[in-house]
């Protein structure tokens, strides 16, 4: 960052940008970027507290702004759905496929990486390729064997499949960490006589946290943003999960209630938004870490 | 780890050199087997290998099965050979499907990527608030797809759309509101914007940490040798931003071209059918339809264009690592 910061300032220095030019080619095609990327949020926002009146009215409301804010649709969505069912589910999902992914992740990659044995790169460049296989083609057959396992319908069936994408992703991402921890210390441990199983625990993984929870957040995200596998397995209204619930079970008949809709979405949206938040140069690098490995 | 070894014999009469021996760790049958590393690295790859051959391998296979026979829901179903595939040839609904795809993916992505490097490129200028600017332009990759969705689905209403508002009574630049989503064109656009809208994010995030590692050094000898900015640009930062950029097209047009949560959130494939994506045609046909056989078809007839897409990201990564001059992983 700072060598980035004095490069600039030489450039600056050389090819002479004036502050003119830097506004009309920097700022100001970056506040479009901001506000285009950021306007759906707002206008979400902004209709979850519109009443009826407003919303459909744009003749004698401005409808950039709320004149009466009002809570009735969150009330709505909070009291008289099974928003806070949903919310439950849908927790219990990611929580549960995030940890069961890091657990075999960590083992996969430690497997991979460390104990180095004859074909561990075919295995790696195996994982990788099962990243490559994408949702849309295995919900199928997927739905027949969630079936005959008698699974269908259940969080089991969702905790069970969305490892699929959650392994890969961070079983690559942790093979990237752990290569970046030097043998020598484990070579130190082993000659100290420490089991293989001491050193996992005790020298490479508290060295691996931050790859730890970068891949935690970035598998709870994702099994939170899920959306086929939890369309196509479950059918009843109160294991859905909280996007499918808000598209299929808020959407009925032609009249929309799109002041519902949008608190759905509002609310769907702040629990990830306020989770990523806390996490975001975790989030980052673990984004950005898996595209450079 | 001290506590748990035996001290080493000490005291007043040391044993000559020659007949010491190592101390005896008293290991237990268990600390012996984890101690063996054939049985560590079974022991190690059997939950993650295991849920991925149970849960995807397996299925991968299944699905391919599945795609030669009629399966209905609830009914299982006996070996047709090519017969899903010879109805689908002829299916005028499919052959749309596979024309929107490809437009969506093509279009898409090359928004996504024009747009993209260039916001990394505003990004990776020495702008204040940087992290601050990167965690919200992160936030349409954050929230879920479905919800974001929602909230085009709205903006794109034929009524009441925003979007409209502004063109025709802020600004005055039309006199009619758009049907964004009634006629198939608009339709086809404004989910194209949408998903553009969302992919911008990741590609602007992962270019920008590409750029990041080029060494400033270089554009300074480029600038004392007189470059200009454009030479600059093709002959630094595209080439060493090449290798990165290749994977992360990979995944872009991997996901692009699989995509299924925009469309089906905001049009579920109309009107009248112009803007099916293969997995939304195959969802479509094969859930709410029953028709296992025939959706595993339309799923199936995806898989040419990924393994295009794996071998394209294979070579993309041998390259990078040559590049590098790494001799192995």
């Amino acid at each position: 960052m700072t060598k980035a910061a004095t490069a600039d300032d030489g450039s600056a220095l050389l090819s002479w940008q004036s502050r003119q030019r830097r506004v009309v080619t920097v700022y100001v095609p970056l506040l479009i970027f901001v506000f285009i990327l950021l306007f759906p949020f707002y206008w979400m926002t902004i209709t979850t507290f519109k009443p009826n009146a407003e919303l459909y009215d744009y003749k004698n409301f401005n409808p950039f702004w709320v004149a009466a804010p009002t809570l009735a649709n969150i009330k709505k969505l909070l009291f008289e759905t099974s928003y806070p069912h949903w919310l439950f589910t849908t927790m219990l999902v990611a929580v549960c496929s995030t940890v069961l992914s890091l657990v075999s992740s960590v083992l996969a990659a430690y497997a991979i990486q460390r104990l180095r044995f004859k074909g561990s790169a075919y295995v790696g460049l195996a994982i990788y390729i099962a990243y490559l296989v994408p949702p849309s083609i295995l919900f199928i057959p997927l739905a027949t064997m969630v079936f005959q396992l008698g699974l269908f319908d259940s969080p089991m069936a969702l905790i069970l499949t969305y490892p699929t994408f959650l392994i890969p992703f961070c079983t690559w991402l942790l093979i990237g960490y752990f290569k970046s921890i030097p043998y020598e210390l484990e070579e130190c441990a082993l000659i100290d006589g420490a089991t293989r199983l001491q050193i996992l625990r005790q020298i490479t993984l508290p060295l691996a946290v931050p790859g730890l929870i970068s891949a935690g957040i970035f598998s709870f995200t994702l099994s939170w943003n899920e959306f086929i596998y939890a369309l196509a397995f479950i059918s009843s209204s109160e294991n859905k999960t909280v996007p499918v619930a808000i598209l299929t079970e808020l959407v009925q008949g032609d009249v929309y209630q799109w002041g519902a809709l949008m608190a759905g979405s509002l609310l769907g949206s702040l629990p990830v938004a306020i989770f990523y938040s806390f996490f975001v140069d975790y989030y980052v690098s673990s984004l950005t870490g898996a595209v450079k490995e | 780890m001290s506590a748990s070894s035996p001290s080493a014999p000490r005291g007043q009469d040391l044993p000559p050199a020659t007949n010491w021996r190592r101390p005896q760790i008293n290991q237990g049958w268990l600390a012996r087997l984890l101690d063996s590393k054939t049985f560590l690295i079974i022991a190690c790859l059997t939950p993650a290998l295991g849920l991925l051959m149970v849960f995807l391998t397996y299925p991968l296979g299944l699905g391919i099965w599945l795609a030669f026979t009629d399966t209905h829901i609830g009914r299982g179903g006996v070996f047709v050979g090519f017969e899903n595939f010879e109805s689908l040839w002829y299916d005028w609904v499919f052959w749309g499907a596979v024309f929107y795809t490809v437009f969506y993916t093509t279009v898409a992505t090359v928004l996504k990527f024009g747009l993209g490097l260039w916001l990394a490129l505003l990004l990776n200028e020495n702008v204040p608030f940087k992290s601050l600017l990167r965690a919200i332009i992160l936030l349409p990759w954050i929230v879920p797809t479905v919800l974001s969705a929602i909230a085009f689905w709205w903006m794109f209403d034929a009524q009441f759309s925003i979007i409209s508002y502004i063109l025709v009574d802020v600004l005055g630049w039309r006199d009619t509101y758009i049907d964004f989503l009634g006629t198939p064109w608009h339709a086809r656009w404004s989910l194209v914007f949408a998903n553009v809208w969302r992919g911008i994010p990741f590609v602007a995030i992962s270019l920008l940490a590409g750029l990041q590692t080029i060494s400033p050094s270089l554009y300074e000898a480029a600038l004392l040798d007189g470059a200009s900015s454009w030479q600059r640009f093709t002959r630094i930062t595209a080439p060493l931003l090449m290798p990165i950029l290749a994977v992360v097209l990979t995944f872009s047009v991997l996901f692009t071209f699989t995509d299924f949560q925009l469309v089906y959130a905001i049009t579920r494939g109309g009107p009248i059918n112009s803007t099916h994506l293969m997995a939304t045609l195959a969802f479509q046909r094969g859930i709410p339809g029953g028709q296992l056989g025939e959706g595993a078809a339309i799923a199936v007839s995806m898989i040419p264009f990924l393994i295009l897409a794996t071998l394209f990201s294979y070579f993309a990564l041998a390259r990078r690592k040559w590049q590098q001059g790494e001799a192995n992983d």
